[in-house]
């Protein structure tokens, strides 16, 4: 950016952060964007007025109090309450929550401890097929071929176990880690990369496969169905489901309810992760990883337990992935080995990069903008472009008709290409992300060979 | 004091004549350059098919009474020769793309993660040429040798000029920085690339898969009995046609490395480089060339493996790319005849994998864990001998 302009942005921010700006500027944009989400649901401008308002919230000064109040709103009443109104915006919201759960746990990992761990998606992965397999009919398929289901099959475990697999999904996923971790981390970095990406390929692979002999994931089929946690009693439910259906204009069914349910759930992980994340930070465990990220041999010199301490990154990161795969194979019911790919780490890296290595607003940030970008953009994207598509419409100089443009160009299905885009330009342009860690801006200032 | 050798007393002896006659004949160019890569190659393909010939034997022995339907000894023996054929075939592959690898770490000490891409685009251009000369008609009228050069000619020169372009675009920048940056920068590329060319062959042809048109004898089989083995051994004409282009390829590579200028300025600059640039080399132009070659190396195996393969899309690169890169790996990174050592053993392994696999284990493994087999394979390399086969044991930078 130029100098001029530089200094007109610095000076807008100065003035919206006088007296009473940063108040109005939030609830101004809090009410607008409520409000025209709520009367056109279909708006992407209106979403991402709204959306302005917890960045809006983050960047200026008003009272902490205020700000926590304002968010809690927004992300316990505005936005459920705006989800169960147009169902669009509850998964968009929930792979929000998801992801940036994801993206707070692969922080831990990359941008607390400097390991690039490519592989990611395998711990989620991991806790996703855990519930899968125990909270579906598949214990009683395990002899059976796949797609071929006897008829008297049933549940093996009650729904409500879905609470202790959350837990169980944490400590699947970090023991994962640590029997990944054992062998390889004595690897340097890029090595460390590819062998994580290596990793999560073979539990792709894995889950591909082991259909035979004996059928523990349904092949490429997927497991399906799988049993969602029982939500709270009819008498807390009906006054909450009859309070709603005036604002949203129809009765609330279970299926949303589900939705807000899970979107919730993931929001306390979320909360969770950030509170460890800053927990660990400035603690003993997060100065010692800064070290290793930083130079490992001095590290090591000043008496730093390397492995245990990077296993112990590691095991952390993938709890949060483990956990988050339980409440996704809760939430979609179905769980297939295609969810798993190398593209779902890559994503997840993308948004941490994005975000900002290490820090934990630029995460959730960055998880939040890639979801909009993957889910609402490039969709609405894609939507237009069909449209034009079917008008008669012609390009002006060059005299192409859009009737001629290809099918296949679905901006929706070009996920890979505007991930790397992000990932180049945001190494070349800004490598500490939108929103720098504190610690980080003062070590990419000047980087020395 | 040591005793006096008795030919300084008696003159030259005849064994020291032949001593000399032996080091004037190493240094001839012709030996240097043709008969001792050639033979190194050879020895490489043999000793590697006789190791894990061997080890295959032993084991069938050890699982033989495990297996009741039919002698496991009998059924390893009798696929043993088609499986060594196909494994060296996609050994010479593997090798050709991890020398893109390894050439590239050795100069940048940077895993070239879009190297998989670069692959990828060869061979679509290549098939392309192919299915541009049978729109024209021209597929029937030329000879198929020479339509098969001209494919790996234009899949070279892409590959090496797009492997230039994205070092300017997407490295270059980033040089300096701590190591993992221009790695994701790297994988960034790779993404980019592989889009990018859907992209283009979705707006180009509305269809992404490339399919080669089917021409020339490629499919026939030469026939080699032997005697004493029952069945004769069959040689496909592109698997020999494949072996021989790689193995002129790396006889080229090894005399660019090692008998021309440019290549004493590639091995300066990889051992090091602000020496190399203080003795007057251009360490920028260096470092082009060396992925210009890797990249036309890459475009080369596209091409080949296109031949092999038949069918590319876009996302083709992905796992060919992250074998060759363990073969580079398993030889010793940075080491280019350790590269081909890999690769050979790499493409030997997974075929021995994919036919043997199913086989041991009456069915319940197959051949759709020969892909993560060479993730094992990494991983068991990394962990016991990091620096490979024929790597030395160099400190880890940090």
């Amino acid at each position: 950016m130029t100098q001029p302009m530089k200094t007109f942005f610095s000076d807008l921010y100065k003035k919206a952060n006088q007296g009473p700006w940063p108040l109005i500027i939030t609830v101004g944009l809090l009410l607008v964007g409520t409000i025209t989400v709520y009367q056109s649901p279909r708006s992407l401008a209106a979403f991402l007025t709204l959306m302005l308002c917890p960045v809006m919230l983050y960047f200026l000064k008003i009272n902490i109090k205020v700000k926590i109040f304002m968010g809690l709103l927004l992300a316990i009443v505005i936005l459920p309450v705006l989800g169960i109104r147009n169902i669009f915006y509850l998964e968009v919201i929930f792979q929000m929550a998801v992801f940036a759960a994801l993206a707070l746990g692969l922080n831990i990992v990359i941008g607390m401890a400097g390991l690039l761990d490519l592989g990611y998606v395998a711990f989620y992965a991991v806790g996703a097929y855990a519930w899968a397999i125990f909270g579906s009919k598949q214990l009683s398929l395990l002899h059976s071929i796949p797609g071929a289901a006897p008829a008297g099959a049933e549940f093996s475990l009650a729904p409500s176990y879905f609470w202790l697999f959350l837990f169980l999904g944490v400590g699947l996923a970090a023991l994962a880690g640590i029997l990944l971790g054992l062998p390889v981390l004595r690897l340097r970095g890029d090595y460390l990369a590819i062998v994580t990406l290596g990793f999560g390929e073979v539990i792709r692979v894995l889950a591909l496969n082991l259909d035979k002999p004996i059928n523990l994931t349904n092949g490429p089929q997927g497991i399906t169905p799988i049993q969602r946690p029982p939500l709270p009693p009819g008498f807390i439910m009906e006054p909450i489901r009859n309070l709603l259906t005036p604002i949203v204009g129809h009765a609330p069914t279970d299926a949303e309810f589900y939705n807000v349910f899970f979107y919730l759930l993931a929001l306390v992980v979320i909360l969770i992760a950030i509170g460890v994340a800053t927990r660990l930070e400035d603690s003993r465990i997060g100065r010692a990883w800064a070290a290793i990220r930083e130079d490992e041999t001095a590290a090591i010199a000043m008496g730093i337990p390397l492995v245990r301490l990077k296993l112990a990154a590691f095991a952390a990161g993938a709890s949060f992935a483990g956990c988050m795969g339980v409440v996704y194979a809760a939430n979609r019911t179905f769980v297939s080995p295609e969810s798993f790919s190398f593209l779902q780490s890559i994503g997840v890296l993308t948004m941490v990069i994005l975000g900002g290595l290490g820090s934990i607003p630029g995460v959730i940030f960055g998880a939040s903008a890639v979801v909009i970008l993957n889910i609402q953009v490039l969709q609405n994207f894609s939507l237009y472009l069909s449209a034009l598509r079917q008008s008669d419409a012609v390009i002006p100089l060059i005299n192409f008709a859009w009737k001629d443009l290809s099918n296949q160009l679905d901006p929706a299905k070009y996920q890979k290409l505007v991930f790397g885009i992000i990932l180049i330009v945001m190494m070349i342009y800004r490598p500490a992300g939108l929103i720098p860690a504190e610690r980080r801006k003062r070590e990419l200032v000047e980087d020395i060979e | 004091m040591a005793t006096p050798h008795p030919s300084f007393f008696l003159g030259p002896s005849p064994q020291k004549d032949r001593i000399e006659e032996l080091k004037q004949f190493t240094s001839n160019p012709f030996y240097k350059f043709i008969l001792f890569p050639i033979g190194q190659i050879i020895a490489f393909a043999l000793g590697a098919s006789l190791a894990l010939s061997l080890i295959i034997i032993l084991l069938a022995f050890l699982f033989r009474f495990n297996v009741t339907d039919f002698d496991l000894v009998e059924r390893t023996l009798l696929i043993l020769p088609q499986v060594l054929i196909n494994g060296i075939t996609i050994g010479f592959v593997y090798a050709t793309i991890a020398l893109g690898y390894t050439m590239v770490y050795g100069v940048l000490e940077f895993i070239n993660f879009s190297h998989s891409e670069i692959f990828m685009v060869g061979g679509i251009v290549g098939v392309e040429l192919m299915a541009y000369f049978e729109y024209t008609g021209a597929l029937v009228t030329m000879n198929q040798y020479v339509v098969i050069a001209l494919a790996i000619l234009l899949g070279m020169i892409i590959s090496g000029v797009l492997a230039v372009t994205i070092e300017r675009i997407a490295y270059k920048p980033l040089r300096g920085a701590p190591r993992l940056v221009p790695l994701i920068s790297a994988i960034g590329m790779s993404f980019f690339l592989q889009d990018a060319v859907r992209l283009i062959l979705s707006l180009t042809t509305g269809e992404f898969n490339v399919i080669l048109p089917n021409f020339g004898t490629f499919d026939e089989f030469w026939v080699l009995a032997v005697p004493g083995i029952e069945n004769p051994l069959r040689f496909q004409i592109k698997s020999l046609l494949l072996i021989g282009v790689t193995v002129v390829m790396l006889v080229g590579l090894n005399f660019l490395v090692n008998g021309t200028k440019i290549g004493k300025a590639i091995r300066a600059v990889a051992q090091d480089r602000p020496s190399a640039s203080l003795m007057g080399i251009n360490v920028n132009l260096i470092i082009s060339i060396t992925f210009l070659i890797g990249g036309a190396l890459g475009g080369a195996a596209g091409v080949l493996f296109a031949l092999k393969a038949t069918r590319l899309d876009p996302f083709v690169g992905f796992f060919p790319g992250l074998k060759a890169f363990t073969a580079a790996v398993l030889g010793g990174i940075g080491n280019l005849t350790g590269a081909l050592l890999g690769g050979l053993v790499l493409g030997l392994l997974e075929s021995f994998g994919a036919s043997y696999l199913s086989i041991f284990t009456n069915g319940a493994f197959g051949a759709e864990y020969k892909d993560i087999l060479a993730f094992a394979v990494l991983i068991l390399v990394l962990i016991l001998r990091p620096s490979g086969l024929l790597g030395q044991t160099v400190a880890q930078k940090a």
